[in-house]
């Protein structure tokens, strides 16, 4: 039998588990985050592999689920500095690249952009010659100024050809030099791609550390013979060297792999899923066994984007959310004792009343001394959670799509804070191992291929043209690492393009796939 | 005398959202074109249609083709100088000042960078008070000013002058130009004179829209419902509150066609409503009775916080307000139904006004 491990970092904790081929838990191990991120990890690492007992060269593939690139944007440290190329001029001048920015941010990526001829109309044809001098002259200009590249052409989810014709050209005039394409990272929507495409380009070097130190940590716990991959927030993996050259994909895998973790421990592919924290509960949906995306634009450290993250809703619920009275009436966070829960916790020989302090008074269940929290008053405790219980009702009424009433997956450590009867819910499932979804949501994750393009309906139908989206996102995924047999079209969205006659539609098809064994 | 400043075009851009009626496109490149615009060369000047002189040339502007596009080729920028200068060297006279054709959607954002870029001031006024998807369906239309000579420019430096017959033909040959030079243009048209312009356009617009934008923007710090806060700002009434059950669209000849079905929450339990869209929401419908017809305005907000919802966004699931909003006057004379009415979009409805309807 050949194995797997799962690592997932969260805002608390880092954990990890060991599963086998057939996706069977092994072990299971959970420590603190570190502010460094890596300690943890490699802590977490060596913890599951003592506990599991599996021979080291068994494990056939490691994922990891990390926040080292979230942090890296949100604190603005160790960012590249960004070579910024977009190609489409006299098109887009109206509005410079970096547009909108946090300024602390623009000054630690720099100000080297450029605007150049190049890109494609909505149906393909070139907006202006592509200058390949100009592009040489620019690459000569920027050696020795910036560490990484980002290439941006209008339309390149359309054609991808001038962003590929740039890369060609820096690769004979830097060498081996980190380069971002946009048409690999965003889809339809200039700006906010090309946002998401200069942030990518920003994290090249936390990626490659991140990366490189997790495989040789690996390596250090003699794990030498591991297919290597890092966890994306569309619930599906890729390969360390392709996370190197797209590390925001990265940014928000926790929620994915949490929602996918809980699918899976459920044996439900769709439902709600509740993962209740120390702090927030996030709640998203689950549909054929992958997170609902998010339809509206994304900021990621006050920059906006456009590329795919799950649909969440989070409410300032979780185990250590503090419960005050005030006036009469009974106040329900939004703050938190947070990782200090087990010093602050009336249970815990604390000064502060949690709603796991309530949770206990009423019986839910058993942490630290019952005795403590026996003066709290009964109907008190019940009107509380009665709040707790329409706080967390109406954010499923919010993330519901019929009316019909939906399963809901509870996950995470705080999950015995919600009852098993709820408004608009046919069945509240607790999974096994329910604390351990993140990991095993990143150990569990799949490999996709994504193709969005504009096709033109007067020259071929609506079905021939989602027919040939569909067969360019399975080759997508094939060229991921998909196992040939296992791959298929798990989304396919068409939508019409608006004031164009001659019937225009966009088409956005997403195919996945089993890892290659 | 009134600036417009970089926060004025945070709240016209957010009061034209709602006034697109769910179509018009997002205002958001048009806001950062602006913003830009207004960064490089100062604030743009707005004037009451009153204080305009009434032999002035005025020249309205706007983009025309698909918002989608734009948002992917943004424009360069110098479009507009070009077709102002063709303009101005045809009609061989300087342009006063420039003004919207469309308050709703992305168009009222394109005459704000205009103005600042050719340095000419804003007139606070249009020529829907709203979005629509055509070019004679503007009041300017109504009082027979010819949309042309009318110039049509792209990014590439293509600059086309259309002289027809009539504002129909003006739409039909326009409509096809511009998906030849890549399906997102500027356009400099309806050139009129102060005293057409005094006569034939809704005023005080541009003001709305940000006292819109505003209140809908502080509601959010404040106590106050943010729909009832938005109604309030627009002299609305509230048509439904619910939960989008279905959305369909397919596209026919150019235009997303499509409906919303909603089921109602609150105080609307149990009822259900239905909003039919081509772009714009054109027709409400509650308990299989039409509550509101275009020309009037049909909103969808969110329900919490009153932020517009376009018909592209429309959601399965999500919780919105459906609002009417009453059109301008000019709309309801019979030569503006007849330009914009439920008939004109295929529906054997007769318009009646908003207001009526919910007394009936």
């Amino acid at each position: 039998m050949k194995y797997r491990l799962g690592i997932d970092v969260g805002g608390t904790n880092t954990d990890a588990v060991i599963i086998d081929n057939d996706l069977n838990l092994i072990a299971k191990v959970k420590v603190p985050t570190t502010a460094d991120v890596s300690t943890g990890i490699y802590e977490a690492m060596h913890h599951v592999l003592e506990e599991s007992g599996v021979e080291r060269d068994k494990i056939e593939y490691a994922m990891l689920g990390t926040t080292h690139c979230t942090n890296a944007i949100v604190e603005r440290k160790r960012l590249n500095r960004v070579g910024v190329l977009r190609l489409g001029k006299p098109a887009t001048e109206a509005i410079k690249p970096m547009t909108g920015w946090p300024e602390d941010l623009v000054e630690k990526i720099g100000r080297q952009y450029f605007l150049t001829g190049g890109g494609h109309e909505f149906d393909g044809r070139p907006i202006s010659a592509f200058d390949e001098n100009e592009v040489r002259k620019i690459m000569r200009d920027l050696k020795g100024k910036v560490d990484s590249i980002a290439v941006i052409s209008v339309f390149s989810p359309v054609s991808s050809e001038h962003e590929e014709r740039v890369a060609a050209i820096i690769r004979e005039e830097l060498g081996d030099f980190p380069v971002s394409l946009s048409h690999q990272i965003g889809s339809i929507g200039l700006l906010e791609r090309e946002n998401a495409t200069i942030l990518n380009a920003a994290l090249v070097e936390v990626a490659k550390t991140t990366a490189e130190g997790f495989i040789k940590a690996l390596e250090k716990e003699n794990v030498t013979s591991a297919k290597v991959y890092l966890c994306q927030n569309d619930g599906t993996l890729m390969s360390a060297d392709y996370a190197m050259k797209y590390p925001i994909l990265t940014i928000a895998c926790g929620p994915t792999n949490s929602i996918r973790g809980a699918s899976f421990l459920a044996k439900n592919k769709d439902a709600i899923v509740l993962d209740v924290g120390g702090t927030t509960s996030d709640i998203g949906v689950v549909t054929n066994g992958f997170p609902r995306e998010s339809a509206v634009a994304v900021d990621i450290g006050g920059v906006r984007t456009n590329f795919r993250m799950p649909d969440l809703i989070s409410i300032g619920v979780g185990g250590g959310t503090i419960i005050r009275e005030l006036d009469g009436e009974i106040k329900i966070g939004p703050d938190s004792v947070g990782y200090r829960i087990s010093e602050e916790a009336l249970v815990f020989g604390g000064n502060t009343l949690t709603a796991t302090d309530l949770a206990v008074r009423l019986g839910m269940c058993e942490v630290g001394d019952k005795s403590k929290v026996q003066h709290i008053d009964l109907k008190f405790a019940e009107k509380c959670f009665e709040k707790i219980k329409s706080m967390v009702e109406q954010a499923i009424e919010k993330i519901k799509l019929s009316s019909e009433p939906q399963p809901l997956i509870l996950v995470g450590g705080g999950s015995i804070l919600i009852p098993d009867e709820l408004e608009g819910i046919s069945e509240v499932i607790r999974p096994e191992n329910y604390e351990i979804a993140n990991a095993f949501g990143a150990s569990i994750a799949q490999v996709s291929g994504q193709v969005e393009k504009i096709f033109d309906l007067s020259k071929m139908t609506r079905e021939e043209a989602i027919k040939e989206a569909k067969e360019t996102a399975k080759q997508e995924a094939i060229k991921a690492g998909a196992d040939l047999d296992s791959v298929e079209v798990v989304e396919v969205e068409d939508v019409p393009l608006a004031y164009l006659p001659g019937n225009a539609i966009r088409i956005r098809v997403k195919a996945t796939g089993d890892l290659k064994g | 005398m009134k600036y417009i400043d970089k926060d004025t075009i945070e709240d016209i851009a957010l009061g034209a959202a709602l006034l697109g009626t769910g179509g018009g496109g997002d205002p958001y490149v048009g806001k950062l074109m602006a913003l830009q615009a207004i960064e490089e060369h100062g604030p743009v000047q707005l004037i009451d249609p009153e204080d305009v002189p009434d032999d002035a040339l005025i020249v309205p502007t706007a983009m025309m083709g698909a918002p989608t596009v734009l948002i992917e080729k943004i424009p360069s920028g110098e479009e507009i100088f070009r077709a102002f200068e063709g303009l101005k060297s045809y009609l061989n006279r300087d342009i006063y000042a420039t003004v919207p054709i469309e308050a709703g959607g992305v168009n009222s954002m394109i005459p704000i960078a205009v103005a600042a870029q050719l340095g000419l001031p804003l007139i606070d006024c249009d020529g829907m008070g709203r979005a629509f998807p055509e070019l004679q369906m503007v009041t300017y239309h109504l009082y027979d000013i010819s949309a042309t000579p009318m110039m049509i420019a792209d990014e590439k430096g293509n600059v086309l002058m259309l002289k027809t017959i009539d504002n129909v033909w003006t739409e039909r040959l326009a409509r096809n130009a511009t998906v030849e030079m890549g399906a997102s243009v500027m356009i400099s048209i309806y050139p009129m004179t102060g005293k057409e312009l005094k006569k034939a356009a809704i005023r005080n617009i541009v003001t709305f829209s940000a006292k819109i934008g505003k209140a809908i923007r502080n509601s959010r710090s404040s106590n106050k419902n943010p729909v009832d806060v938005c109604l309030e700002a627009t002299g609305g009434i509230e048509l439904f509150r619910g939960k989008i059950t279905d959305v369909s669209r397919k596209t026919e000849g150019g235009f997303v066609r499509g409906e919303a079905l909603l089921e109602g929450v609150e105080d609307y339990s149990g009822q259900n409503m239905k909003v039919q869209f081509q772009n714009e929401n054109l027709i409400a419908i509650k308990n299989g009775k039409v509550v509101a017809t275009v020309p009037d305005l049909i909103c969808i907000v969110n329900l919490e916080t009153a932020m517009p919802v376009t018909t592209e966004r429309l959601k399965y699931g999500s919780r919105v307000a459906v609002l009417g909003i009453p059109c301008d006057e000019k709309w309801r004379t019979p030569r503006g139904i007849e330009t914009v009415g439920p008939r004109y979009f295929g529906y054997d409805v007769d318009y009646v006004p908003v207001k009526e309807l919910a007394r009936k």
